[in-house]
């Protein structure tokens, strides 16, 4: 047990802040950190930003050599994100494509989809969305009715998608697809790839109560994508489909840690400025909030070593995901309670856009997180099952015919 | 960057459990909550001598080990699984590091052998009716008498006070305020003077002792009126101590649930599979594996000496006092109703729970202290 940096892990680190303090200037400097991963302000500079990381390869540290990137293990990524975050660095736009789709292809693409894909992702040339929700298949994913079906050396696309995150930026899909009606339910999947810019594809923003819409609709009416176009196996794509929602759930989210750091540190500051520090019930939430962010990195720590050491995820990873989004959405609330009566105001003007200020976003957006990635509710499920060995519920017998 | 035990500290942990297993089951933790004194001599002996417990995270100097508390919270959080009846904490959590904390060399040598060799039981008194965990609650005076003091006054709430054979005794210089004029002093168990009182404790498995002293003659450890800081010192590393004790309680009442909810049937199926219950085991589960992250961290900072060791001993003790509480009343909660009788450990762990949050200050306490240190 050693939280300093081994020799070989500090030159490192200067490297990376080295690099950072030459190349971090300008407008990509001005740009400032931002949100989440379906933070869109800045979206053309910050494109660019994501141009200059690929350049050097910060852009799928983790890949091998030969597809351009590091090699950089678990700590080497842990540690680029802690200076990506002391430096103030902008959100990276790149999140589906390096964080979810990029390891997912790595694990199962063939050899010509990974040097077809990544260097586009690296250099972002191309950006990806996530189509796997639909109206009726949120936290039930394998009740995709979205159709794909070969026709000759193209697959055609039919269904909806939603809760598609910057569909509206998006080159491509990397989008689960029944393609096989009559197998059980998880036996039909194929994780097709589908591009974006096409006649047979629709995007319409679904303006969320933040008054934004960072999500969206996709509607697919006889979209192609290319017979090769498949990630895994046709029929196969559940088990692609779940190592995708792993990396969601698992490491992609790590460096969320530092940003919450940052987002708590400046409501401490606020509630020393705005007098509410000297309450002693808010004092309690500050003090609770900030062990919260703390036990996060923790915990984040302990997952890391963990697989950093043998390769499996202990069960302080299934954790995560419902730790951070639960501290998320109590952060937001504590936040609407330290700016008191101001928190009812908006920057907008009376009759004007429906506008939010940072922690009313905040306030609002976590609503999302404890849904989205799998609800807190699956995540229990996942805990109490996977985790813990507990059974299962008992299904409905139809189901239990579909999946048999 | 490493954040997991090494296999020389896994082994320990192995031997520990192995030993804490045919010594400390239930029907012993139960014949010795019964009694007065608390504990188990031949046991404690044996601890002593065989695996050299109370000496672990005593410098090789002193006659110790030379571990640090990583391995002192490894060996806590074993004993916190079984509610080991023994005047562990006290001896070694507690006093050992007062004295590590002010003594002179020659004092440390003297006084941490006999701890070292399982000789020595020892307790530290310093909190008094008054019912405060701080320096600024302890009023009761050393006044500097020839070449040593004379203690007069009361110390209540003292863990295992009844049964230690040299008990540390925090005091202040007359006239002193705050944590101004707080020393260290060394009181032998039977002492003239010293009048020791066993109280009737809610958790029997951690004894307490009412201590009133009379003109008792007493040895400064270091030097008296400086101790403040060593004070707050030792109390972080005893939270640190005491967190890691206590997610040993918090995995082994999440293992009972558990394991009771994939064995009970009820309406023709294990409770288990019902979401309400899953569901409750899950977020037993999330806070006590972030509980044991609070306090792994907390006992490599104390093992460090960092500058970090306020924030997260405070930190540390406020999350794990909530987790071990929360999980020991759902473990109740899960078992229903064979959950709440007198046969089922079910609430020795509950009542532990409850005692731990207490001692040192519970969770309101440290959260507020945890503000403070961290500029709120």
């Amino acid at each position: 047990m050693d939280f300093r940096d081994t020799p070989q892990e500090a030159a490192f680190r200067d490297e990376v802040r080295t690099w950072l303090s030459e190349h971090l200037l300008g407008e990509f400097a001005a740009l400032g950190p931002g949100g989440g991963p379906a933070d869109e302000s800045g979206w053309e500079t910050r494109i660019e930003w994501e141009r200059e990381l690929g350049r050097d390869g910060w852009v799928g540290m983790a890949w091998p050599r030969r597809y351009g990137g590091r090699d950089s293990g678990i700590v080497e990524q842990v540690i680029f994100n802690e200076e990506y975050a002391k430096a103030g660095a902008p959100a990276r736009a790149s999140f589906f494509g390096e964080g979810l789709f990029a390891p997912t292809l790595i694990a199962y693409g063939t050899e010509e989809q990974k040097q077809r894909f990544l260097p586009k992702i690296q250099a972002a040339d191309e950006l990806w969305c996530q189509g796997y929700s639909e109206p009726n298949a949120g936290s039930d994913l394998s009740n995709v009715q979205t159709r794909g079906v070969l026709d000759g050396e193209e697959w055609v696309i039919n269904g909806q998608k939603v809760w598609t995150t910057l569909a509206h930026h998006a080159d491509w899909c990397f989008c689960i697809t029944r393609t096989d009606p009559d197998a059980p339910a998880h036996k039909g999947i194929s994780y097709l790839l589908v591009p974006m810019d096409q006649p047979g594809v629709t995007v319409r923003p679904l303006p969320q109560m933040t008054g934004t819409a960072e999500f969206n609709e996709v509607f697919f009416d006889d979209a192609r994508t290319d017979k090769s176009m498949v990630l895994g196996e046709v029929n196969d794509g559940w088990k692609v489909a779940m190592a995708t929602l792993g990396f969601e759930r698992g490491t992609a989210f790590l460096s969320q840690q530092l940003g919450f750091q940052r987002e708590l540190a400046d409501l401490i500051e606020l509630a020393g400025t705005n007098g509410v520090a000297g309450d002693a019930v808010m004092r309690q939430r500050l003090a609770d909030s900030y062990a919260g962010v703390q036990i996060m990195k923790y915990n984040g720590l302990r997952m890391l070593t963990s697989l950093a050491s043998t390769g499996v995820l202990g069960p302080e990873a299934s954790i995560g995901k419902l730790f951070w989004s639960t501290w998320h959405r109590d952060f937001g609330e504590l936040a609407m309670d330290v700016l008191g009566p101001a928190a009812g105001l908006t920057p907008g003007v009376p009759g004007g856009d429906y506008e939010l200020d940072d922690l009313q976003t905040t306030f609002m957006f976590s609503r999302s997180e404890t849904i989205y990635a799998g609800s807190s509710e699956i995540q229990r499920n996942i805990i109490g099952e996977r985790v813990l060995g507990l059974p299962r519920e008992p299904r409905l017998q139809a189901e239990k015919e579909s999946t048999q | 960057m490493n954040f997991a035990f090494s296999e020389e500290q896994d082994e320990l942990r192995q031997t520990v459990r192995r030993f804490l297993e045919a010594k400390s089951p239930s029907a012993e933790v139960r014949r010795l909550m019964e009694t007065t004194e608390g504990y188990d001599e031949a046991v404690w002996k044996q601890m002593g001598q065989e695996l050299g417990l109370q000496s672990i995270h005593i410098p090789e100097a002193y006659g110790g080990q030379g571990y640090t508390f990583v391995e002192l919270g490894i060996v806590l959080e074993e004993m916190g699984r079984v509610l080991l009846c023994a005047p562990y904490f006290s001896t070694v959590a507690l006093a050992a590091d007062a004295i590590l904390n002010v003594g002179t060399e020659a004092q440390k040598a003297e006084l941490l052998a006999g701890i070292a060799s399982g000789e020595t039981k020892a307790a530290l008194a310093f909190t008094e009716p008054n019912g405060r965990w701080d320096a600024a609650g302890i009023t009761l005076e050393a006044k500097p008498d020839g070449d040593g003091f004379v203690l007069d006054g009361t110390k209540h709430y003292v863990i295992d006070g009844h049964t230690a054979d040299l008990v540390v005794v925090v005091a202040r210089t007359p006239g002193s305020s705050g944590s101004d004029g707080i020393g260290f002093f060394t009181v032998s168990g039977d002492a003239d003077g010293l009048t020791r009182t066993p109280l009737a404790t809610m958790d029997q498995t951690r004894k307490q002792a009412k201590l009133e002293l009379v003109g008792v003659r007493a040895t400064a450890l270091g030097e008296p009126g400086a101790g403040g800081p060593a004070l707050s010192k030792t109390l972080d590393q005893a939270a640190v101590a005491l967190a890691n004790e206590m997610v040993g309680g918090g995995q082994r009442v999440l293992d009972m649930s558990v394991e009771y909810a994939k064995d009970r049937v009820q309406f023709g199926r294990p409770i288990g599979s019902f979401q309400a219950i899953k569901h409750k085991c899950a977020d037993m589960l999330l806070e006590v594996e972030s509980a044991k992250s609070a306090a792994y961290y907390s006992a490599w900072a104390a093992a460090e000496d960092d500058d970090e060791l306020p924030v997260v001993a405070s930190l540390a003790k406020a999350y794990c006092s909530d987790a071990y509480f929360h999980a020991t009343a759902e473990n109740i909660q899960i078992h229903g109703g064979i959950g709440f009788t007198w046969e089922h450990d079910a609430h020795l762990y509950f009542k532990r729970a409850k005692s731990s949050e207490i001692l040192l200050g519970d969770a309101t306490y440290h959260r507020e202290l945890l503000a403070q240190r961290i500029g709120i």
